[in-house]
């Protein structure tokens, strides 16, 4: 278990941060803006996420010979 | 006993995923493919010293490594298909699932093929009167 189990905590806690201002961002009526940071928001956990299936299709391929 | 760290990973991970997803079903779905992927990853690891077990097993009994090889590339091509047909109907996409399944089913039978066929020529030559009509 040599993977940071922090990640998680850090993506829950960037999704809950995220409906919170997108909340205040809509009770201000700049709701565009309030999208704006969810798709950013939702870029940024992605590549966290990205890079992890990265590692794993990596060990995959060393672990079952997929060498190619 | 790291049993207990997969199922409390896993129970906050149900937790959390719950919480957020009240708000935004978009990050739970990424919690969970998150969670999936590190608990896949610590079986690699336990997986890798069962293959290299079999291998050595394989080894020592004078078989064939291809076929081996072969058959731990099968496994493998099923992990990864039912991980990723799983997270695929998680997401809402059965369709996309079971398209993931098909060709995992698909690329599974075409690695058995050299497999089968040596299979059916020791056959052939076990039988007389088959293989004089099949040659």
């Amino acid at each position: 278990m040599n993977y940071d189990v922090g990640l998680i905590f850090q993506i829950a806690g960037v999704g809950i941060v995220v409906a919170m201002i997108h909340t205040v961002l809509k009770q201000m009526g700049k709701e565009e803006i309030g999208n704006w940071v969810t798709l950013i928001a939702f870029v940024v956990v992605l590549y966290m996420v990205a890079t992890v299936i990265d590692d794993l299709f990596t060990k995959i391929r060393s672990v079952f010979l997929f060498q190619s | 006993m790291e049993i207990i760290q997969i199922v409390g990973l896993g129970m906050i991970t149900t937790f959390l995923a719950l919480v957020v997803k009240e708000q935004k079903p978009v990050f739970a779905f990424l919690l969970t493919v998150f969670t999936g992927i590190i608990i896949f990853l610590f079986l690699v690891d336990k997986i890798a010293i069962m293959i290299d077990l079999i291998e050595e097993l394989a080894v020592n009994a004078n078989v064939n490594l291809i076929y081996v090889q072969t058959i731990f590339k099968i496994i493998g091509i099923a992990y990864i298909a039912e991980f990723g047909a799983q997270i695929a109907r998680d997401a809402g996409q059965g369709a996309i699932a079971s398209k993931i399944e098909l060709t995992g089913k698909v690329l599974i039978m075409i690695m058995a093929i050299p497999i089968i066929s040596v299979i059916i020529e020791t056959i052939l030559t076990l039988i007389p009167a088959a293989s004089g009509d099949f040659s």
